[in-house]
């Protein structure tokens, strides 16, 4: 287990190889396709200092409201890859050193991640209640209103939070060669 | 004797449906995990994730939280006594989602597709989707499945023949589009999937055979042995795909197969597969005029 502590340098993300199981702690911020889409076409300039070398977790939680504090009740990873059009765009924007999500990238991010240096992380898919419990605290969400609770972008503070290197700042993705296999074996299976 | 509805009570009922299926996974799913978790290799990812899955589930059983945030589909199977309104039934479900996702048992999924605005509470047009039987019990029997949108963005259909797969339409095409279906989605409705299928009906009835599929116990026997014989040839085969628990390889790729055959249009032989991750939350209630009861 790789201790990594947010913000990431470049060096830091470099260092990661596929297979790696980390432990994330500081501050990342939560988006989804309406927080990419706005990330891209309106180019906000106040989220730049707050996003350059932490992750941006594709996330959707469940959220409680208690004495005017938020609270991550359920918070596991959502389906990464209908970010593909425009992750790498994102990353290189904003300096983000790495995406987390669940599912994989493809080509276009993962050349993205090997240009700028960041890494894909993947998170445990279900596992909302363990994810929620490593966020201590949200410290802002922005876009609530507009947005709506999962696809708003919330500002994390993160302990331990797990997650296992998937695709690296090296062209590598364990995404690639588990399909290259399982391709071969279905074909084998169908029998044509 | 007409069954005569309490609705506040009903209400509750189902509001506790909802807690207990948002937060507990089924007992025979758990067996199925820890039995696939035993098979891993040690020291694998494949055996680390399903021991964080397994984590997870006993957490979200303790603090009553949900097991995976999106708390999905709302599926309604509803068997109902003769005479019962429809929609007093269905007024009652409506309320006790609006209060579960009050609760945070739900998280707000229902989004208008047109402006996509998410109405908050769950609610809208067929959201939660209520599907009605009848029988001749005196009780209300509501089968509720909570299906997520990363395993349903992977459910699919086939239509046979299918040339590129050479599938013609016999059980042995049903078995090609199986595999290709499960090869496609990788890891990416949450492996290991529960797998429901539905052959034949209409593009409609067929999935809807396929979501009923997913309410089967684990390791029951399909009453028609042809479906049986598939199911289990299945079940091994598609282990072989290598796929792993969330993608990651392994040997656990699904932990059940369950398929149910529709009768269908001449013209039509359609296959519909509906995935199930493995955060595969159902769970029953029983309710009587005198007494609720849960599986």
């Amino acid at each position: 287990m790789i201790k990594l502590q947010l913000p990431l340098t470049e060096a830091d993300a470099r260092q990661l190889k596929v297979g790696d199981e980390v432990a994330l702690t500081g501050t990342m911020v939560t988006g989804r396709d309406e927080a990419h889409t706005w990330l891209i076409n309106d180019k906000p300039e106040d989220v730049r200092k707050l996003l350059e070398g932490t992750v941006i977790y594709h996330c959707g939680p469940v959220v409680s409201k208690t004495d005017g504090e938020w609270k991550f009740v359920a918070a596991g990873p959502t389906t990464s890859i209908r970010e593909e059009p425009i992750q790498a765009d994102v990353v290189k924007e904003y300096k983000l050193r790495g995406v987390i999500g669940k599912g994989g990238m493809g080509p276009k991010t993962l050349a993205g991640l090997k240009d700028f240096g960041a890494v894909y992380l993947h998170a445990i898919g279900g596992a909302a209640t363990l994810l929620a419990k490593s966020v201590k605290k949200v410290t802002d969400v922005i876009k609530l209103e507009e947005f709506g609770v999962p696809e708003a972008m919330w500002v994390l503070e993160v302990e331990d939070f797990p997650a296992v290197v998937t695709m690296d700042s090296h062209g590598n993705s364990l995404h690639t060669k588990i399909k290259a296999d399982s391709d071969k074996i279905a074909k084998e299976l169908i029998g044509n | 004797m007409a069954f005569k509805l309490n609705k506040e009570k009903f209400r509750d009922a189902v509001l506790e449906l909802i807690r207990l299926t948002s937060t507990e996974l089924p007992g025979d799913v758990i067996a199925a995990m820890e039995t696939a978790m035993d098979n891993e290799e040690p020291g694998s990812p494949a055996k680390s994730v399903l021991g964080a899955m397994l984590k997870n589930v006993v957490m979200a059983k303790a603090d009553s939280t949900p097991i995976c945030q999106d708390t999905g589909t709302n599926i309604h199977f509803v068997t109902i006594p003769e005479g019962l309104s429809l929609r007093k039934v269905e007024q009652a479900i409506v309320e006790a989602t609006q209060q579960a996702t009050a609760k945070a048992y739900l998280r707000p999924n229902a989004v208008d597709s047109l402006t996509g605005k998410n109405t908050g509470d769950n609610t809208g047009v067929m959201a939660p989707y209520i599907h009605f039987e009848e029988w001749d019990e005196p009780a209300i029997k509501l089968q509720l499945a909570l299906k997520g949108g990363g395993c349903e963005n992977v459910s699919t259909q086939y239509k046979l023949p299918n040339s590129n797969l050479k599938a013609g339409r016999n059980l042995e095409g049903v078995y090609k589009c199986i595999i290709d279906a499960i090869n496609k989605a990788q890891g990416l409705g949450c492996a290991p999937g529960v797998i429901g299928v539905g052959v034949g009906g209409d593009r409609a009835t067929g999935m809807i055979m396929a979501k009923k599929q997913l309410f089967r116990k684990m390791g029951d026997s399909n009453p028609v042995q042809q479906l049986d014989d598939l199911e289990r040839k299945l079940l091994v085969d598609l282990n072989k795909l290598g796929i792993g628990p969330l993608g990651f390889g392994g040997k656990t790729t699904v932990l059940g197969v369950k398929i149910g055959a529709v009768h269908r249009l001449p013209a039509s032989f359609f296959v519909s597969i509906a995935y199930m991750c493995w955060a595969d939350r159902h769970h029953e209630m029983l309710f009587t005029e005198n007494e609720v009861s849960y599986d």
